[in-house]
């Protein structure tokens, strides 16, 4: 366990001028796992993400990446000014130059092949957050972070997402840390769950913090309620007309 | 053609060669405003320049750069919007620059000239600076492309795939305050934002990757300077102001155009 993992944060604090935004903070991501950042609004969890990303320097604690290791991002919004001319094939390969047929690989990969000579501008919020992922998975990243990868796109993509982000750890065998608001969209996905108020609340599997007294304290009793009923639904998903899909592969 | 046109004309081409591909990332990265304030405060640097003995043009390029840093420290400050800033700092140093002008009793400058421009009366000197500066702008501009379009589409990715984010920003302003001081005796103080802007607008509405959209700024930049030169020969306008006004007439026929041709989305 402990030669596979990948991402070790310790005692993190952060503050912004005396106002403390993360305290004392710890997590490791190993190889093949998915760890979910879940807690509210101004919880700390972009800060955090940041920080892991070496955007952000903390005020005490450290991160550790395993040596090598190549961080793939995706971030949580991407605004482009529309008088940027700019190809989905020619924003993949920004950072990282690579062939057009490695670029189609890659976002057939993701499910958005059909959309690789089209302006960024002019993508659906779904597709968007694909390309976005097919940009990180060019850099063939052993880690992936995902700043809530599941914004702006509707409650059937947004399953459908989950399922390509999960089969993704399983093909490439990368860790993945990602943000998420809720733990209900994630619970089928993820292995470990860190609920976050600015500490950590609780962490574990994602049974276990369902039924935490901290996550309860936090969410309330409706967002355990919705967990209930959330919960049997992942081993199908809706296609675009809303009819249940039984098998487990993604939909592009 | 007469020597001090085709200088004029000389001048005027190398100007808006530079100030397309530049003026397209001011136009992507919204920093119209800024390119103005940074123009603004070239006065200030022309009479230090004279004043500290260094020539005019060094004098508005680490002047620029100074009004850029200053601006940098004031935004982590947070207490006030960047436009507001912007405000401040423009109209501060053109009213300081004049200022310091009116102390200067032995100092002759004209005015009109540096706030509107005065292209007729480029020299055989400042083709020179005009052509070098211009030249090396672009040069560093392709040298800085990749980074800087990667960070202009997304400044924190950029800098998670490797990009020196925080460097690639002073590099572009230091582009931007050598175009500035090229550009001043050219079409003034005042007006220099619009052949960084408007050529750069109209490009869009035909473009289709980034590389395109600034090479065709730099074509229609040139355009505008040598309709704009003709138009002020032919009515006795004044020639910056004329140029600009040409640039605008472009601008609106390819709105008109391209509303034909192809309605936007």
């Amino acid at each position: 366990m402990d030669a596979k993992v990948l991402l070790t944060v310790r005692d993190i604090d952060f503050a912004i001028r005396g106002h403390a935004i993360l305290q004392s903070v710890s997590l490791h991501v190993a190889r093949g796992q998915i760890v979910t950042l879940i807690g509210p609004n101004g919880a700390g969890k972009s800060t955090l993400v940041r920080i892991v990303l070496g955007l952000r320097r903390p005020s005490a604690g450290h991160v550790e990446l395993l040596s090598g290791a190549r961080l793939g991002y995706m971030p949580q919004r991407l605004v482009l000014d529309p008088t940027l001319p700019l190809t989905v094939q020619r924003f993949v390969t920004l950072g990282t130059p690579a062939p057009r047929a490695r670029v189609q690989a890659l976002l057939a990969e993701v499910g958005a092949a059909q959309v690789i000579d089209s302006p960024v501008q002019a993508i659906s919020g779904g597709e968007l957050q694909r390309v976005l992922l097919a940009r990180a998975l060019l850099r063939e990243p052993d880690l992936l972070v995902l700043d809530e990868p599941i914004q702006g796109v509707d409650l059937t993509g947004q399953y459908e997402l989950y399922d390509l982000i999960s089969n993704l750890r399983r093909q490439r065998g990368c860790g993945i840390l990602m943000v998420s608001h809720e733990l209900h969209l994630v619970m089928a996905t993820t292995d470990q769950v860190v609920c976050l108020n600015r500490h950590v609340c609780c962490s574990g599997h994602p049974d276990h913090v369902a039924r935490d007294p901290a996550y309860l304290a936090l969410f309330g009793l409706d967002g355990a309620r919705r967990l209930a009923i959330y919960h049997h639904q992942h081993n199908h998903h809706h296609d675009l007309h809303g009819t249940v899909v039984t098998d487990d592969k993604p939909h592009g | 053609m007469d020597d001090f046109l085709l200088r004029a004309l000389l001048g005027g081409l190398g100007v808006a060669l530079a100030t397309g591909p530049l003026g397209t990332f001011i136009v992507w990265r919204r920093m119209a405003y800024f390119g103005d304030t940074l123009a603004h405060s070239g006065l200030l640097g022309v009479v230090l320049g004279v004043v500290l003995g260094i020539n005019p043009e060094l004098g508005v390029v680490s002047t620029c750069l100074l009004v850029a840093l200053v601006l940098v420290l004031l935004q982590r400050q947070r207490g006030l919007a960047t436009d507001t800033l912007l405000g401040i700092l423009a109209h501060t140093t053109l009213s300081l620059g004049m200022v310091t002008l009116a102390f200067m009793e032995t100092l002759r400058i004209d005015l009109v000239s540096y706030l509107f421009g005065d292209i007729l009366a480029v020299s055989r000197a400042d083709l020179y600076w005009i052509w070098g500066g211009a030249t090396l702008a672009l040069a560093a501009l392709a040298l800085l492309w990749r980074p800087l379009l990667a960070a202009t589409v997304h400044e924190e990715l950029a800098q998670v795939e490797g990009v020196p984010v925080f460097a690639v920003r002073l590099a572009f302003m230091l582009l931007i305050a050598i175009v500035i001081a090229v550009a001043m005796k050219v079409i003034g103080i005042l007006l220099i934002t619009s052949l960084l802007i408007i050529p750069a607008a109209t490009a869009r509405r035909f473009a289709g990757s980034p590389e395109g959209m600034a090479l065709l700024a730099s074509v229609i930049g040139c355009l505008a300077v040598g309709a704009g030169l003709a138009a002020s020969l032919y009515w006795d306008t004044p020639a910056g102001p004329s140029v600009v006004v040409a640039a605008s007439t472009l601008f609106g026929l390819s709105a008109l155009l391209s509303g034909r041709v192809r309605p936007d989305r």
